[in-house]
């Protein structure tokens, strides 16, 4: 299986925007190096606006060019963009709901090296508790092409959670619809909701319960919000047994949107696996993964607990 | 229109501010009087607006940074006809089309969403840089508190003004001297604003009266230099107009009572 980052696809995909839409404007806080909005700026060096180090000026500017008919694409790392200018988010874009799409990168502990001071664990809790937030993270390279595509078509503000380490590119061709949770693999002792890079270790955490004689339904979940109600409440029945694994603190992210989806309608055993209300640490992305439990063997060993 | 119908439009704003603020109970009148002149004057003189057609995509822009002050802001919309006036009795009353900041979602004629001081001059950065993109001609003005410039984005946002060479942008500093808690002195000084404008790259205008409306009339026509944004930095007196809020740090964010309603009326019959 071939790898590469989210955020690559990000940068390609921006520039393929760019070709067929020319309101498609992109914001940058000089770390288009890293967010690979730079393969945007090579192609349309006139529409991509550095900020500079200035994330809540860069944010709330997206929101002024938004107002003049454009759609700024708006990226930093997430520790910034979603943690530093939260409330630039929160007042000039998501209240006046504004056509402003902002993809950031570097989410999660698998950023690696650079430690728990980038490593924003706490993104999807903050832009889920937005009103009338779209919030996406998508699991892999193709799925985030589709993700880039669907946030330029749709009306309203975006979260777009990408990530720095390469990861598995499925083979499959999934579809990609926001709001639309995708099967990736049926089960039925247990439904495994995940998100992110966390859907392959995921994926990869069932096949080896397979080997055990578990029978593992694993579903990826793109949007956070809207989330797929009708989705999980049909496998939490279906399995009874619930588990949600996300590069994320299981405080306010995926675990949280699917628990209130089934809470106080359906009886079932619930695990959230996650970044354990703690902080990152420095380390090689998949040591730094390991240390917090998100490798599929352990993600394996997790859900048996409750098998 | 002339001078004086200028001062009659401004004598009629400041009833409006009174008259909003008293029925609400609560608002913000001190920073509203004082930016009255230099409001009026950017509505009245420099913009090219519709009360028709609020939403023309060729319109110029203007943003609220010092959103608190919306009664002025409201005032100067119904006297333009945005809206009735028979608005003004639901400010900050539950489904009003008038929140107690600005909502562009809301008000007819408010073109940014502000209340959360530091981020409508960003945003209307963000205008004319799109402006600058798209090839239009439109211009983009802001009104900022002083006390506003203690945020640290404003000067992120000057940063930008200038590197992006945005001379279809004006700032005007509604520089009254106080804020909540005191004077700006008293709670934190901002130096020689002046200085650090022109430091910022900003043809600056220095204003001694920002309530003398032939004084903004004309720093609003002065032509920015070619390349530069323009800064206007107007020394107004907070609560101007009516004798007992003048220079009181007391009324920045309190209404007037029914007694007092009546008595600011009077002094504003003109």
């Amino acid at each position: 299986m071939s790898e590469k980052a989210t955020r690559a696809a990000y940068g390609e995909a921006l520039a393929e925007l760019g070709a067929v839409n020319d309101k498609v404007v992109v914001l940058d806080a000089d770390l288009a190096h890293a967010t690979m909005t730079l393969t945007f700026k090579n192609a349309f060096p006139d529409r991509h606006f550095n900020a500079g180090i200035a994330e809540a000026n860069m944010v709330d500017m997206a929101a002024g060019m938004s107002t003049m008919g454009l759609i700024p694409f708006c990226s930093t790392f997430a520790m910034f963009g979603a943690g530093r200018a939260y409330e630039q988010v929160r007042n000039s874009i998501a209240y006046p709901k504004l056509n402003v799409k902002l993809a950031m990168t570097h989410a999660g502990v698998s950023v690696g090296e650079d430690g728990g001071s980038h490593q924003c664990i706490e993104d999807l809790a903050l832009m889920r508790a937005i009103p009338g937030m779209t919030v996406i993270c998508p699991a892999d390279a193709n799925e985030t092409r589709k993700a880039v595509f669907a946030a330029a078509e749709m009306q309203g503000p975006v979260y777009l959670r990408l990530a720095r380490l390469a990861s598995p590119v499925f083979e499959e061709d999934y579809p990609f619809e926001i709001g639309k949770a995708n099967v990736m693999r049926e089960g039925k002792d247990v439904a495994v909701f995940a998100t992110g890079l966390m859907v392959s270790a995921a994926l990869e955490a069932a096949k080896l319960l397979e080997a055990e004689g578990k029978s593992v339904a694993v579903i990826n979940v793109h949007t956070i919000k809207p989330i797929d109600a009708e989705c999980v409440m049909e496998y939490a029945q279906k399995c009874s047994r619930v588990v949600t694994v996300e590069e994320h603190s299981v405080i306010g992210g995926l675990g949280d949107a699917v628990a209130d989806v089934l809470m106080g309608k359906i009886c079932c055993q619930f695990k959230k696996i996650g970044v354990q209300d703690q902080f990152g640490q420095s380390g090689k992305a998949k040591d730094v993964l390991k240390e917090y439990g998100l490798t599929a063997p352990q993600i394996a060993e997790s859900i048996k607990e409750i098998l | 229109m002339n001078t004086a119908e200028l001062k009659q439009f401004c004598t009629e704003v400041r009833r409006d501010i009174i008259n909003m603020t008293a029925n609400a109970g609560s608002g913000h009148p001190g920073g509203s009087l004082s930016a009255t002149e230099l409001m009026s004057a950017i509505f009245c003189t420099q913009m090219r607006i519709d009360p028709k057609n609020p939403k023309d995509p060729n319109r110029d822009r203007f943003v609220l940074s010092k959103g608190h002050c919306a009664p002025c802001y409201y005032g100067i919309l119904a006297e333009l006809g945005f809206f009735d006036k028979a608005e003004f009795q639901n400010f900050r009353q539950l489904h009003s089309i008038l929140q107690g900041h600005p909502d562009m979602k809301k008000t007819p004629g408010v073109d940014a969403s502000t209340g959360s001081l530091g981020q409508g001059v960003s945003i209307a950065t963000g205008m004319a840089l799109g402006a600058k993109y798209l090839g239009k001609d439109t211009k983009v003005y802001t009104i900022l508190g002083d006390g506003e410039c203690q945020e640290g984005q404003v000067w992120e946002a000057f940063m930008a003004a200038n590197h992006y060479k945005l001379d279809n942008l004006t700032v005007v500093i509604d520089n009254n001297g106080l804020q909540i808690d005191g004077s700006n002195d008293e709670v934190m000084s901002l130096g020689d604003l002046a200085a650090k404008l022109k430091a910022f790259g900003f043809h600056t205008i220095e204003l001694a009266d920002g309530n003398d409306i032939e004084a903004v009339v004309a720093a609003l026509n002065e032509p920015t230099t070619p390349g530069k944004p323009k800064a206007i930095l107007a020394h107004t007196v907070k609560g101007k107009g009516v004798s007992y809020m003048e220079n009181q740090v007391g009324w920045h964010g309190k209404a007037p009572n029914e007694e007092q309603r009546q008595q600011a009326l009077k002094e504003l019959e003109g």
